[in-house]
């Protein structure tokens, strides 16, 4: 009779760090630290050699500087005496600005294009594939430069506005389309409540959503006494009533008037001006982006199967509460991820924005800012970081809403 | 019976009649035509708007695009020739054509190396794109990069052949230990191949770019489409090692490197590829020894390279996700280890799921090497707006050259959208 014994406990011999998978990814992971460490060290001191042989320091102070240049289209005080941290600033908001622009006009464009696509028109559909086919396949670039041209080579100088016989005339006395950009009618208030007109948009913004709630509150009470009693009230004109009211009631109050926008001498004053490089940018990333969008809108809604439209159908619901209830959760599910990356490619190629002379803030601060002050490593630095903290918080908001419209499984 | 019948009806028809054809609405191009665009009357409504559009693109665009000149040298030319009439001045493609292609700068005698190069490289990608070509045809495809390189840049062709040499000691050091162990296999080989390298790099004499059979070409030299077509194929086929590396680590139970390929992934997707362009031009000299000169190109490429390695990683972690979990554990089972398991099961699997994806970030990588016009390299966008419309003759030809180099994108990205797309029918061996 045999007797099993343990395997005698051998001593620790060193090729058990590579053969003994207890301490192989110990060994692999030292290994690891020690070339990441050797080639932080590597570039390190290569950076600071390099840093010292130019004569150059990494410090920030150059931000408080006074910038020395002009930016036109700018949403905060901004003149050439302010420093660099706030030509900055501007181009931030800038970037902002053009990309949560293009994000909603981009979703508008690839839903409706997507949407066409299926359409049972065989013209309308083919001519969306069209529009996909030559959107996507078109560097972004070329397409921004292409509108940028549309807007300064084609569009008339104000100087065609100007005589009894003038080549060009404003849209219903109220937009101008030049080439130097197109102007609107500015809102403004004749007795606002405060005294800025920054708090006053601010109260409007405020009665908005006031109304979402109140909207939402009716909506509540609706459910609640539909599963009462079986009846929905009717609630459409409640519901138009808690928008529009308080919003008529405040431009009324405060006196809304419309400045239109005038030729004075050789330009337009008055009105808003939307330059031209906002413009190009703007409407070539939404575009762009709308031929993506429009490809994920299409897969979203084929990936609800025929079988859950006949479904609701033949349990009785009217096809409109069939879109709202079973088709639309269901295809967003599958729309919302790849609509966030896409916001994400908005907001990164909106540095390119470089390219048509757009203060965003790789012109501002990688752009003219470096140049002025040499400051290489730190602007670019600081570059990333902002672009890292967008993305980062949008891909953060977007993922919250996307776990609230997620199966839930078991 | 029979009879009294036959007297009370009049008429009885004895051969059937043939059918009638079907009403004009239901047949052929009107039925086509009521079902498909005018079916009611939103449709119709679309229809007549989309015919609208196709209108107003068309009468825009044929006479200017039938009225083209092609022949005269400057703009001024061109609007002599038409005469106030609408047409296109396409003399600036013909005229600048070299330019558009080669760049300003690449010597003009030395043309058929960058097309002799082009021409090889469908060679060397055939096998790689069509499976059923013979297996044999990838020994072209490997030594395809070092020709091309020589055919490129010209000089010395020791160069190229001590880096092939440097990458044949390293393949050859792996078939020999690599069996017994992968991590003795691969480490040998990277060593070996280093080994190589730096004993070559001393054996080449100073000189010997001088007086070598093909002329040299510095980078800084290369230009237009071919400056686009380069940065694609080098940095997609760079980058798909690096990416699978990535994306491997990123699944890695050891934190460390999976920590170490997270952060790397997160930042590289996180900022514009143009910041890394800044990175670059402006600031990735200061990381190299401080007496080296590496040229702007192999800069770009670095850089490139890492920011479509990190969106690979992503597309083949999501193919990696998608293998169910039994092919791991069925792996695991059968004994083999780490390196065997991803190289024989885990791999093929995941990368067959994963090509679209991969060809994807391929057509949107090579469309953004337009962005390093924005750091002054002269690629096709760059040789437009700078060189091109700078030039007194064809201060203002806009449309030509942006539509041109809008063509030229969209045959070469939407012919690799069609592969992918042929690709995917191919390897879809589910039961559908």
């Amino acid at each position: 009779m045999s007797t099993l014994t343990d395997p005698p406990n051998e001593g620790f011999r060193l090729s058990m760090l590579i053969n003994d998978t207890r301490y192989r990814s110990l060994t692999f992971q030292v290994i690891a630290a020690i070339v990441l460490a050797l080639c932080i060290w590597y570039l390190g001191n290569n950076l600071i050699q390099n840093l010292r042989a130019a004569g150059l320091n990494i410090s920030y102070t150059f931000l408080g500087d006074p910038a020395g240049y002009d930016i036109n289209q700018r949403l905060v005080e901004y003149d050439s005496q302010s420093s660099h941290a706030k030509a900055a600033l501007v181009g931030l908001l800038n970037t902002l600005l053009v990309a949560f622009l293009a994000c909603i006009t981009a979703t508008v464009f690839g839903v409706v294009a997507g949407v066409l696509r299926l359409s049972n028109n065989w013209l309308v559909s083919k001519l969306m594939a069209v529009y996909v086919e030559i959107f996507r396949n078109i560097p972004v670039l070329i397409w921004i430069i292409i509108i940028f041209t549309i807007m300064t080579a084609v569009l008339p100088g104000p100087r065609a506005f100007r005589g009894d016989n003038a080549t060009a005339s404003m849209v219903l006395d109220a937009f101008a389309f030049t080439n130097r950009g197109i102007y609107v009618p500015m809102p403004w208030f004749e007795n606002g409540l405060f005294a800025s007109t920054a708090m006053n948009w601010l109260l409007v913004l405020g009665g908005f959503a006031g109304s979402w709630i109140a909207a939402h509150q009716i909506n509540v009470w609706a459910n609640a006494k539909q599963e009462a009693t079986g009846v929905r009230p009717k609630t459409t004109a409640m519901i138009l009533a808690a928008w529009l009211v308080p919003f008529l009631a405040l431009m009324l109050i405060m006196g809304l008037t419309w400045e239109y926008p005038e030729l004075k001498g050789f330009n337009f004053s008055g009105g808003i001006k939307v330059g031209g490089p906002l413009i190009a940018l703007w409407f070539a990333l939404s575009i762009y982006t709308g031929a993506f969008i429009a490809e994920n809108v299409r897969a979203g809604i084929q990936a609800v199967s025929k079988g859950q439209t006949e479904a609701a159908s033949a349990l009785g619901l009217r096809p409109r509460r069939v879109m709202n209830l079973v088709v639309l959760p269901q295809a967003l599910r599958v729309i919302i991820p790849p609509l966030i990356s896409n916001f994400l490619n908005i907001t990164k190629n909106s540095s390119l924005a470089i390219a048509v002379g757009y203060a965003d803030i790789t012109a501002t601060l990688g752009g003219i800012t470096l140049n002025q002050t040499g400051r290489a490593i730190e602007c670019v630095l600081l570059l990333m970081l902002f672009y890292l903290t967008a993305s980062l918080t949008i891909s953060m908001v977007m993922n919250v809403y996307n776990a609230s419209v997620k199966l839930k499984e078991r | 019976m029979s009879d009294t019948h036959a007297h009370s009806i009049a008429f009885v028809r004895e051969t059937e009649i043939p059918p009638a054809p079907p009403p004009a609405g239901e047949t052929g191009p009107v039925k086509w035509l009521r079902e498909n665009l005018f079916s009611n009357a939103v449709n119709s409504a679309l229809t007549i708007a989309a015919l609208l559009v196709i209108y107003l693109l068309l009468s825009k665009t044929l006479p200017w695009l039938l009225n083209g000149v092609w022949t005269t040298s400057s703009l001024a030319e061109c609007r002599e020739v038409l005469q106030g009439k609408t047409g296109a001045c396409f003399s600036v493609l013909t005229e600048r054509w070299n330019q558009l292609l080669y760049g300003f700068k690449y010597p003009s005698d030395q043309y058929w190396r960058p097309n002799l190069a082009l021409v090889l490289l469908l060679f060397a990608i055939a096998p790689v794109l069509f499976f059923d070509l013979p297996r044999k045809l990838l020994a072209f495809t490997a030594v395809y990069p070092f020709l091309a390189f020589w055919l490129i840049w010209g000089g010395t062709i020791l160069a190229p052949i001590v880096a092939l040499v440097g990458f044949v000691a390293g393949a050859f050091v792996f078939q020999t230990y690599g069996k017994s162990s992968f991590a003795v296999g691969f480490f040998g080989a990277i060593a070996a191949a280093f080994a190589v390298w730096i004993i070559g790099g001393m054996l080449i004499p100073d000189g010997a770019s001088d007086n070598a059979m093909l002329q040299a070409v510095p980078s800084r030299d290369l230009g237009g489409f071919m400056l686009n077509l380069m940065l694609g194929v080098t940095c997609v086929s760079l980058s798909l090692p690096l990416g699978i590396a990535l994306a491997l680590g990123r699944q890695s139970d050891m934190p460390l490197i999976k920590w170490i390929c997270v952060v790397f992934i997160e930042f590289v997707r996180g900022v514009p590829l143009i910041t890394l362009l800044f990175v670059a031009s402006v600031m990735l000299a200061y990381f190299f020894p401080p007496e080296s000169t590496v040229d702007l190109f192999l800069r770009v490429v670095i850089m490139i390279t890492m920011f479509s390695a990190a969106y690979i990683a992503e597309v083949i972690r999501g193919g990696l996700a998608a293998l169910p979990k039994g092919q791991y554990e069925a792996a695991d089972s059968l004994g083999l280890d780490y390196p065997q398991a991803m190289r024989l099961i885990i791999l093929p699997q995941a990368l067959k799921i994963s090509i679209p994806g991969i060809v994807n970030v391929a057509v949107g990588l090579f469309k953004d090497t337009t962005l390093v016009s924005v750091i002054s390299m002269f690629d096709l966008v760059g040789m437009i707006r700078g060189p091109i419309l700078a030039s007194t003759e064809w201060n203002g030809v806009y449309w030509e050259l942006l539509g041109f180099a809008a063509l030229l994108f969209f045959v070469v990205c939407y012919g690799i959208s069609q592969y992918s797309q042929w690709l995917e029918r191919r390897l879809a061996t589910d039961h559908r």
